[in-house]
C-alpha cells in the first residue's frame, strides 16, 4: 500500500497541470500587466473547451499569455497584439467576434428584434386600446354549478 | 435480476405511455368518458413503473454491481455513498432516465391534482404529456439503454469524473431537470388548449402554478451550478456564457416571460396567443438545451455525452414537437380572441414590455450560442462567441428590464397615470441615484458598470419595498404595518422575487467591478499583505482522502489584525480517473469572500498562491434564492388552494349517501 501511495504521489507531481496565470509570468510594469490581462480574457485557449487563455491551465494558453506579454514589452499596442495572434491562429481565437461581414447578423440580432418587437407591441397595444370590450358569453349551466361549488363549499 | 426487472419495467412504461398518448385523445375527441378516464390510472402506472426502473438502476450503483456497464463506467467501490447515488445521473443514460422519471412524475401529478380541470382538457393534457414521454422512452430504450450488462464484469469501476464528486453538483442536475421537464406541463397545456380551441382565465390559472414550479426549480438548479463553478473550478468565476449554461438560461428567461404573460391572460384575458406561443417555446428551449448538452455539436466545458447520433435523435424529437406544436399554433391561434381592453399606460402594457425584453434577451443568448455553428455552415468562418459578446449584447436588455420593473409593478391594470404611479417611487429612484453616484465617486477610473449595476440593485429593492408598502392602503403608519403582514402571499412572493433580482444584480455588478486579485510566490512562514488582509502560508502537507490524494496548504489570514479562520486550499489527484482538481478554500462573508487557491510548487522553494477578494459575491446566489423563495411563497398562495378545497368538499358531499 505504501508503495502504491508513493507511486501515486510521483504520478501526482507529473500529472499536475500548469495553473492559469503563474507568478513568473506577471510583468513588473503594473499598467502593462493589466493590459495583458485584459487582452488575455478576450483570447480563446485553442485546445480547451471554451475557456479564455487567462483562465486556462493548458500549456498552450501559457505560451499564448507569454507571447502577449512579449509583444507588449516590445512596444506593440493592444490592437497590434491581437492582430498578431489572429494572424497566426485565425478568427477562432477571438472570444469577442468582430463586427464584420456576416457577423453583423449576430450583432444586430438583438437590437433588430427589439425594434421589430416594439413596433408589433405598439400595434397590439393600440388595437387593445381602441376595440370595444367584448361582451363575455355567459357560463354554461355546468360551469355555473361548478363555480357555485368552488365559491360556496 | 433486479437490473432485468428494471429494464422490463421501463419497457412496460413505454407501452403504457403509448396507450396513454392515444386512448384519452380519442376519448376527448369523441366525448367518451370511459376513454378519457383511462388517462389517470395510466399516468399513475407510468410513473410507478419508471420509478421502479430508476430504483433498480440506483440499486446497481449503491451495491456497486459491476456487471452493469454504466456502473463500471461511472462508479468505484471507494467512492462515498452520496456520490455513488449521484453517479446514477452523472452520465448520459442515467440522467436521461431521471429526465423521464420527472416527466412521468409531472404527468402523474397533473392526473392527481387535475380534478378541477374540464375532463376533455385533462384527457388531452395527459395525452400530450404522454406523447413527450413516448419519444423519450424510445430514445432511452433504443439508443441509450442504462441496463446493459457486461459478459465479463471487472473487479472495480472507472470512477465518476472527480469534478462531479461534489455536493453542489450532486443536486444540480435533479433541480435542473425538474425545471426543464416541468416546462413540459406548460407545453402540454398549451397544445391541449390549441386542440380544445379555448384559452381563458381559468386555463391561465391552471398553467401558472406548473410554470412557476418549473421556474423555481430552474432558478435553484442554475444557482447551484453557478455556485459549484464558483468554488470548484478554481478561480471564482460564477458565469461563463458557456453553451451548456446558456442552454439552462434560455428556458429560464422564457419561463419568466411566460409567468408574467399568463398573469395578463388570467386577469385580463389578453395576450392569449402570445402566452401559448411562449409555453411552446419554453419547452422548445428545454429540448434545445438537451440537444446542446448531449449532442456535442457545440464545444463546452461541461458537455458530458458527445454522441452525434444521439444528437440527431434529439433533433428529430425537437423537430417533431416544435414543428407540430407551431403548426397547430398557426392553424388555431386565430380562434383565441382577446377580450380585455387596456390603454397605452397600464399594467398590461408594462407586462408586454417585460415580455418583449425577456424574449429579446433570450433571442440574443440563442443567436450567440448557435452562431459559431451557423457561421461555419453558411459563411465558412470558424469563429468563437464568448463572454465579451454576451456581456455587451445581453446586458442592455437586463438594464432596461430592471429600470422598468418597479414602475410596471406599481401601474394599475387597464388604465394608469404614469406620474401618479411614479410619485411614491421617486424616493427609491433618488436613493438609487445617490448610492450609484457615491460608489462612482469613491471608485473613479474604473468601469461604469459597477456604479450602474449597484444603483439598479438599489432601485429594484427599494422600488419593490415601496410597491409592497403601497398595497397596505392609506391611514396611520402602524395600521399599515399591521396590514403589511396580512397581505396575500402572492404579493409578498412577487416583491421578494423582484427584490431578489435586485440583490443578484447588485452582487454581480459589485464582484465584476471591484474584485481584487493577488498572484504570487509565497514562501512558507513569510507573511505578506493584500490591502487590509495579512496572509501567511504556514505549511504544505500531503494526505490521503477516501478516493484521492491531496496536497493541502495551511494558510493563516488576518483582517485588520483580527484572525480569520485558517484556510486549507488543496490540490487533489484522483488516481482512478487520472484527474487532478483544485479545491479552493473560501472564507465566506456577508460583504465579501476571501478565495484562496494553491498553485504549483516553485523551483526556488515556496508555492504559487492566488488570493481573490470578492466583494458581495454571495449576494448573487442569495438573490437567486430570494427569487426561488418568492416564487414558492406565491405558489403557496391561498388562491391556488381555493379550488382544491372545493374539490375535496365535493368528494365529501358525494361520499355521504354511500354511508
Amino acid at each position: 500500500m505504501k508503495r502504491l501511495i508513493a507511486l501515486a504521489l510521483i504520478s501526482l507531481s507529473l500529472a499536475m497541470p500548469v495553473n492559469a496565470v503563474e507568478p513568473d509570468e506577471i510583468l513588473a510594469d503594473a499598467v502593462m500587466e493589466a493590459r495583458a490581462r485584459d487582452i488575455s480574457t478576450g483570447l480563446r485557449c485553442l485546445v480547451c473547451r471554451n475557456e479564455s487563455i487567462d483562465e486556462s491551465h493548458a500549456d498552450l494558453a501559457r505560451d499564448l499569455r507569454l507571447l502577449v506579454r512579449e509583444r507588449l514589452v516590445d512596444g506593440d499596442s493592444d490592437e497590434q497584439v491581437v492582430a498578431y495572434i489572429v494572424d497566426r491562429y485565425g478568427e477562432y481565437v477571438l472570444l469577442n467576434p468582430v463586427a464584420s461581414g456576416a457577423n453583423w447578423i449576430l450583432w444586430l440580432a438583438g437590437p433588430g428584434m427589439l425594434v421589430t418587437g416594439l413596433g408589433l407591441a405598439a400595434l397590439y397595444i393600440r388595437r387593445r386600446n381602441q376595440t370595444p370590450e367584448l361582451v363575455r358569453p355567459a357560463l354554461t349551466p355546468d360551469e355555473t354549478r361548478r363555480l357555485d361549488e368552488i365559491m360556496n363549499p | 435480476m433486479i437490473i432485468e426487472l428494471g429494464h422490463f419495467a421501463l419497457i412496460l412504461a413505454f407501452a403504457v405511455a403509448i396507450f396513454q398518448m392515444i386512448v384519452p385523445m380519442i376519448g376527448a375527441a369523441k366525448l367518451w368518458p370511459g376513454w378519457m378516464a383511462m388517462a389517470e390510472p395510466a399516468a399513475t402506472t407510468q410513473f410507478a413503473l419508471t420509478a421502479f426502473s430508476f430504483a433498480a438502476l440506483t440499486y446497481a450503483f449503491v451495491t456497486s454491481d459491476f456487471s452493469v456497464q454504466l456502473v463500471v463506467a461511472n462508479s468505484h467501490t471507494l467512492k462515498p455513498m452520496i456520490y455513488k447515488i449521484s453517479g446514477v445521473w452523472g452520465n448520459h443514460e442515467g440522467s436521461l432516465l431521471l429526465w423521464v422519471l420527472i416527466l412521468t412524475l409531472f404527468g402523474a401529478m397533473a392526473a392527481w391534482f387535475g380534478g378541477n380541470l374540464p375532463p376533455t382538457l385533462r384527457a388531452r393534457v395527459l395525452a400530450v404529456q404522454s406523447s413527450v414521454a413516448v419519444a423519450f422512452f424510445a430514445f432511452i430504450l433504443f439508443t441509450s439503454n442504462p441496463f446493459v450488462r457486461l459478459a465479463f464484469p471487472p473487479f472495480n469501476g472507472q470512477d465518476l469524473n472527480p469534478l462531479l464528486q461534489d455536493p453542489g453538483l450532486a443536486f444540480h442536475p435533479p433541480f435542473l431537470y425538474l425545471g426543464y421537464v416541468g416546462l413540459s406541463m406548460a407545453f402540454s397545456f398549451a397544445v391541449a388548449a390549441l386542440i380544445e380551441g379555448r384559452v381563458d382565465a381559468a386555463w391561465a390559472r391552471w398553467v401558472r402554478p406548473w410554470t412557476l414550479a418549473a421556474w423555481i426549480f430552474l432558478t435553484i438548479g442554475i444557482a447551484l451550478g453557478s455556485w459549484w463553478a464558483y468554488y470548484e473550478l478554481g478561480w471564482g468565476g460564477f458565469w461563463f456564457w458557456d453553451p451548456v449554461e446558456n442552454a439552462s438560461f434560455m428556458p429560464w428567461l422564457i419561463a419568466a416571460a411566460l409567468l408574467h404573460s399568463a398573469i395578463v391572460v388570467e386577469k385580463r384575458e389578453a395576450l392569449k396567443s402570445w402566452t401559448i406561443l411562449l409555453a411552446i417555446l419554453a419547452f422548445g428551449f428545454s429540448l434545445i438545451g438537451t440537444f446542446i448538452v448531449r449532442s456535442g455539436v457545440l464545444t463546452s466545458v461541461h458537455a458530458f455525452a458527445n454522441d452525434p447520433e444521439r444528437g440527431v435523435y434529439i433533433l428529430i424529437i425537437l423537430g417533431f414537437f416544435m414543428g407540430g406544436a407551431l403548426l397547430l399554433f398557426a392553424l388555431r391561434a386565430g380562434v383565441m380572441e382577446a377580450k380585455g381592453v387596456f390603454s397605452t399606460v397600464s399594467r398590461e402594457s408594462a407586462l408586454v414590455v417585460n415580455n418583449l425584453l425577456l424574449a429579446v434577451a433570450t433571442f440574443v443568448v440563442f443567436v450567440g450560442t448557435i452562431w459559431p455553428l451557423i457561421a461555419e455552415m453558411f459563411f465558412d468562418r470558424t469563429l468563437s462567441v464568448g463572454p465579451p459578446f454576451f456581456n455587451a449584447a445581453f446586458t442592455p436588455f437586463v438594464i432596461l428590464a430592471a429600470i422598468v420593473m418597479p414602475i410596471g409593478a406599481m401601474l394599475p391594470w387597464k388604465r394608469a397615470k404614469f406620474g401618479r404611479s411614479m410619485r411614491p417611487l421617486w424616493a427609491a429612484f433618488a436613493l438609487a441615484l445617490a448610492v450609484g453616484l457615491l460608489v462612482w465617486s469613491m471608485t473613479s477610473g474604473r468601469s461604469a458598470m459597477g456604479p450602474i449595476g449597484i444603483a439598479l440593485g438599489v432601485w429594484l429593492v427599494a422600488g419593490t419595498a415601496v410597491d409592497l408598502f403601497s398595497r397596505t392602503g392609506r391611514g396611520a403608519i402602524f395600521g399599515r404595518l399591521g396590514r403589511l403582514f396580512r397581505l396575500p402571499r402572492a404579493d409578498w412572493g412577487k416583491s421578494i422575487a423582484h427584490g431578489g433580482v435586485g440583490v443578484a444584480i447588485f452582487g454581480i455588478a459589485a464582484v465584476s467591478a471591484y474584485q481584487v486579485e493577488d498572484i504570487r510566490v509565497a514562501q512558507i512562514g513569510e507573511p505578506y499583505s493584500i490591502g487590509q488582509y495579512e496572509v501567511t502560508l504556514q505549511e504544505v502537507g500531503r494526505l490521503q482522502g477516501p478516493n484521492y490524494l491531496s496536497t493541502m496548504a495551511t494558510i493563516q489570514m488576518t483582517q485588520n489584525g483580527r484572525p480569520l479562520q485558517t484556510l486549507y486550499p488543496e490540490r487533489r489527484f484522483y488516481p482512478v480517473a487520472q484527474m487532478p482538481t483544485t479545491e479552493a478554500a473560501i472564507n465566506n462573508g456577508f460583504s465579501r469572500d476571501v478565495y484562496v487557491v494553491l498553485g504549483e510548487p516553485q523551483d526556488n522553494g515556496g508555492w504559487a498562491v492566488r488570493i481573490y477578494i470578492k466583494p458581495w459575491v454571495n449576494w448573487i446566489w442569495g438573490g437567486a434564492m430570494l427569487m426561488a423563495f418568492g416564487g414558492a411563497l406565491s405558489l403557496s398562495d391561498r388562491r391556488y388552494r381555493v379550488a382544491a378545497g372545493a374539490a375535496k368538499a365535493a368528494i365529501a358531499k358525494a361520499g355521504v349517501p354511500a354511508e
